[in-house]
């Protein structure tokens, strides 16, 4: 017997982030990127935006924001790394650099919206 | 070890290797499906830049008003705009591909007939569409 793989987890953060991905980050780029930024769009003041993230479910919505994209992210880098280049000699590397960088967004996503007042 | 049975999966030392042509690192570069499937995976990236802008973000607001006003500024550097033009191209790309994919994972059928894929796709976008007005509305009340 081959003993159980990790990828159906990995494959559900892929998907779970996806979706994710797709759904809210379009809007979330175009406003905080380029409409507010441009002033297409008056954006809402530092304090607007405080009063905001100092509701829990706005900082849940944020952390899963930056966490659940990573590890998409993640999943399909390292596949395009592999397929695309073909760069397999370089796995575990690929691998640790990935998820690695996943799972620091998520520690620092959790820090930061913990620890802001 | 020595299995009992002979496993094809198994590797041993005195399996003849198969020839294999060597595929070129360029593989996907000839023809328009293999570009769009790359494009599609290199979305991933500007996902992470998007996350990577928005940790910056959360960072900026943590310190503080004027921390806040460097970050807007620094939104507003030509680099940083070009970076989230592309990022948002790669970004809707990922979106579209994605939603896409529900007609392929899901056959739905209606009286015997199955339903066309835009059909399958559709409740996809009206989320969308929802969700962004409901971001926006959140945003900017």
């Amino acid at each position: 017997m081959e003993k159980p793989s990790n990828e159906p987890l990995f494959w559900t953060l892929f998907s779970a982030g996806g979706v994710v991905a797709a759904i809210f980050i379009p809007i979330q780029l175009f406003l905080f990127g380029l409409a507010f930024p441009l002033g297409l769009l008056h954006g809402p003041s530092y304090e607007q935006l405080m009063s905001l993230v100092r509701l829990p479910l706005v900082r849940i919505y944020l952390f899963l924001l930056c966490s659940l994209p990573m590890f998409h992210f993640a999943h399909r880098f390292r596949y395009t790394l592999y397929d695309g280049l073909q760069v397999k000699h370089l796995n575990e590397v690929i691998f640790v650099l990935c998820y690695g960088s996943a799972v620091a967004a998520t520690v620092l996503a959790a820090y930061l919206l913990w620890t802001i007042r | 070890m020595h299995p009992q049975t002979p496993n094809p999966n198994l590797y041993t030392e005195y399996h003849p290797r198969w020839y294999r042509r060597r595929v070129s690192t360029y593989w996907w570069v000839g023809q328009r499906q293999y570009r769009k499937f790359i494009l599609r995976e290199l979305s991933s990236v500007f996902v992470a830049v998007f996350v990577v802008i928005t940790l910056l973000q959360l960072r900026a607001l943590r310190a503080g008003p004027e921390a806040y006003a460097r970050f807007q500024h620094r939104m507003q550097g030509p680099a940083l705009m070009v970076l989230c033009a592309i990022s948002l191209f790669f970004v809707v790309f990922h979106t579209i591909t994605w939603f896409n994919l529900a007609p392929r994972a899901l056959a739905l059928r209606i009286r015997g007939r199955r339903l066309p894929d835009f059909l399958v796709a559709a409740p996809n976008y009206i989320i969308w569409l929802v969700v962004s007005a409901a971001v926006t509305w959140a945003v900017l009340r």
